[in-house]
């Protein structure tokens, strides 16, 4: 319609850093109400690590109930009388230590982690503008995300404690006080996730106008890092997805509150309504969790590699083709809800076809690596654990995706292992390689490679130690979320197992005391980190650690791809995307194409 | 704007031709789709589940009144584009003009809603289990409080962003050359004023 430009709000008026411009911006505007993108993905980073501790701690005191069932904890006088008499967990607070578990480490850590943290570090550097479209609206997100945690929080501290309905909240449990014991804690559990819901739609608006409009001259599509197309990807799901759950989440509140019954029986509400509105949001969501994750291991494979990303058209319609799918298989969690049978055998077809860009991934990853120069630093490490682990999760995700097997393993600890397999061995591996990789650029300091190997050592160890042997567990026919498996006799020869398992879980936890340890000593001891310590092409390893506000001092032009590694006729094998064609080397000359 | 700015890269950007603002407003009304179709699709498996809930149309609801209303709220829509027309041409007293016709037009119908519920609530027409089940059955009220109450939410949201548009437009801060606000307000405007017609139809009509 419009054949004047609009000035305003157009992509090319952008603020760009002012080399030798004093920064006078005040310590609020700078550090707490900030608009810098960089600024907001270390806020992000604090906010999530804190809960990410949070759901950690909640964790112990689950695997103390499952490896000394009874038993006080040490102690575990200060959770009071009304959660733990003497230290020993009600089967009550148990419920809710299950439900928030999940619910603080799906919403307030692994997704911002990946998305809040990388979104806002990465895409403005990566596609070479100077910050985010809105950046204002950047603001307002992480503003709106740190109310919804605290509310979260505050749930455990009210009368009848947290949500103990689930991470999934299922109605009627979820919307019947009665049913779980849980009063207000529930209604806070649906108010905060809504408040949540605006922090993430506010970011991904704010991402895809980024990705889709600020791109640098030359920043093509087919020569955009691939965290960026994850995060692009994942942006849309959040967009789609986050708006259906609060829909739900409004009909729940409804039901708690002001007597609606959509969700409840006896008055012609369905609850299986429930499990296909936070299904179509929760299978979306998944991918939410691991599509970042995959983009970030990408990027470090190939620099750890020294090679170029074997496919990377492959894995751009790979990461479009899960995203798609991902949208027709939510059915495939409610095999054993009471749906049709033959709506189940669709699902479960789709499911099965999802394997297919997950194996393509996979093998392109495996293709980087073959015959590359490995370089074995701590961010590529976790990469090669993110490729194994991931794999595992996949493979004990199609034993669950055929309906036969589903029967048999439903709601068993095999769910509980597949879960973690993808979200701690994959998810959170990619978020250590992720933070190993970027904490130079954003902090300016080197963390201690020593101590990141340590950290990496034992966390691959004890992760493996807890979370295979659930497989085992499942099998045997441990029921998840059971608070006492020793009252079924046949669960009790488990028990040692379980121990076990708890003993693994304890130290799993220690083992991130090395890593908290390594991130806060580097913030002020770390070796001053040079502008490109991994030797990568992408566009931030141009710019000083940390890059000053603005980004970049005039607009950046790119010539080539992101992962231009060993390129022949090179002196050095890396390629930045931002080197001119023809300069420095003098090696293989390349066309301008101005 | 600074052109020199624009130009001073050796090559254009990457991206869309259209300006960020337009980009993001498209952006949210995709979402503002999805949340919209997750009432409506709980609707339609609650309607064709139980049928019998459901009162005949014009019975309970007025739909001469809402009717009305919807007729008001199409009116608003033209405004808005008659607003948007005349910055577009650099006009600054027609853009004050018609947004305040859509901000008359769009408090109105806000106002006759609020009417209707005082109304259908003094019928005992509200969204409790058993107080109303002579007149239909409890999902018939639950529904239509929450599917018209969101809908009324974002019309009055609406009405507040079109106030603080026209305060702006009344201070001279949009010309021939920079009306993105006007813009995405009226993209913002028509997405509610479509979804109005949508519920009208399927919460009154059917």
């Amino acid at each position: 319609m419009s054949t004047v430009p609009v000035e305003v709000g157009h992509p090319s008026v952008q603020h760009w850093a002012e080399p030798g411009h004093r920064d006078d911006r005040s310590f609020l505007r700078k550090y707490v109400f900030a608009t810098d993108h960089k600024v907001i993905g270390a806020q992000f980073l604090f906010m999530s690590l804190f809960f990410l501790l949070v759901g950690g701690a909640l964790a112990m005191l689950i695997r103390w109930q499952l490896g000394w069932p009874g038993t006080p904890i040490p102690g575990g006088a200060i959770l009071g009388e009304a959660k733990a008499p003497g230290g020993i967990i009600l089967p009550e607070f148990y419920n809710s230590l299950v439900t928030m578990h999940g619910t603080f480490m799906i919403f307030f850590a692994i997704m911002p982690l990946l998305v809040g943290v990388f979104g806002n570090w990465l895409i403005p550097l990566h596609v070479g503008a100077a910050d985010m479209a809105f950046p204002r609206l950047n603001m307002a997100s992480f503003w709106t995300a740190v109310p919804a945690g605290l509310i979260m929080l505050s749930s455990f501290f009210v009368t009848g404690g947290a949500s103990a309905a689930g991470w999934t909240g299922y109605a009627p449990l979820s919307a019947v006080p009665e049913y779980s014991g849980v009063y207000l804690g529930q209604k806070l559990w649906c108010i905060s996730l809504i408040v949540l819901g605006f922090a993430s739609l506010m970011g991904a608006v704010n991402y895809i106008t980024t990705i889709v409009n600020m791109r640098a001259p030359g920043m093509t599509w087919m020569r955009l890092p691939l965290p960026i197309w994850s995060l692009f990807i994942t942006a849309i799901l959040v967009l789609l997805a986050i708006p259906v759950l609060t829909g739900a989440l409004i009909l729940l509140l409804f039901d708690q509150t002001i007597g609606t019954t959509f969700f409840l029986p006896p008055d012609g509400g369905q609850p299986l309504m429930w499990q296909h509105l936070f299904w179509y949001f929760g299978h979306p969501e998944v991918y939410i969790l691991i599509l970042p994750a995959m983009g970030i291991v990408s990027e470090v494979l190939s620099n750890g590699s020294r090679k170029p990303i074997f496919g990377y058209r492959f894995m751009v319609y790979a990461t479009i083709a899960i995203a798609f799918l991902g949208w027709v298989v939510w059915g495939h969690h409610m095999f054993q809800s009471g749906m049709n049978p033959y709506l189940g055998a669709t699902f479960m077809t789709s499911t099965m076809i999802i394997a297919v860009p997950s194996a393509i991934k996979v093998f392109n990853w495996l293709g980087t690596m073959y015959r590359g120069n490995i370089h074995f630093h701590v961010p590529m490490m976790n990469a090669i654990a993110f490729v194994a682990m991931f794999v595992i999760g996949g493979l004990s995700g199609v034993f669950m995706a055929s309906t036969p097997v589903d029967i048999y393993i439903h709601d068993t600890y095999f769910i509980v292992a597949h879960i973690h397999y993808v979200l701690f061995g994959g998810s959170l591996f990619a978020i250590f390689a992720g933070i190993y990789y970027w904490y130079p650029k954003f902090f300016g300091r080197l963390m201690s490679p020593l101590l990141g190997k340590i950290h990496f050592g034992l966390t691959f160890v004890f992760y493996n130690l807890v979370f295979f042997p659930m497989h085992n567990l499942g099998l045997d026919g441990m029921m998840r979320r059971i608070y006492d498996p020793n009252q079924y006799e046949f669960l009790q020869p488990l028990q040692p197992v379980n121990t076990l398992i708890s003993v693994s879980a304890l130290l799993l936890g220690a083992a991130q005391l090395i890593f908290i340890f390594n991130f806060v000593w580097s913030l002020k001891a770390g070796k001053k980190a040079p502008a490109n310590p991994w030797n990568a092409n992408s566009l931030e390893w141009t710019l000083p650690s940390p890059p000053p506000h603005g980004n970049f001092t005039t607009m950046p032009t790119v010539y080539r791809g992101p992962y231009e590694y060993s390129a022949p006729d090179r002196e050095t094998d890396f390629w930045p995307q931002s080197e001119p064609p023809g300069t420095r080397t003098g090696g293989r000359r390349e066309e301008v194409h101005a | 704007m600074s052109h020199a700015a624009a130009m001073s890269a050796s090559r254009p950007m990457e991206g869309m031709k259209i300006y960020n603002l337009k980009l993001g407003m498209w952006v949210f009304l995709l979402s503002e789709v999805m949340f919209f179709s997750s009432l409506i699709g709980a609707y339609i498996i609650l309607r064709f589940a139980h049928p019998e809930q459901w009162a005949e149309p014009n019975t309970v609801l007025n739909v001469p009144l809402t009717g009305f209303n919807t007729f008001m709220l199409i009116c608003s829509s033209v405004t808005m584009v008659k607003a948007f027309a005349a910055i577009e041409h650099g006009d600054q007293a027609g853009l004050r003009k018609w947004l305040i016709a859509t901000i008359i037009l769009g408090a109105a119908f806000v106002g006759i809603q609020v009417y209707e519920y005082i109304k259908l609530a003094q019928h005992g027409f509200v969204p409790g289990a058993a107080a109303y089940a002579a007149e239909g059955g409890p999902l018939y009220g639950s529904t239509f409080y929450t599917m018209t109450g969101f809908h009324g939410a974002h019309v009055t949201i609406g009405v507040l962003a079109l106030i603080f548009t026209a305060v702006k437009a009344f201070r001279g801060k949009y010309t021939s050359t920079d009306y993105g606000g006007v813009e995405i307000m009226g993209l913002y405007w028509h997405f509610v004023d479509l979804v109005w017609i949508i519920l009208f139809t399927i919460v009154y009509l059917i």
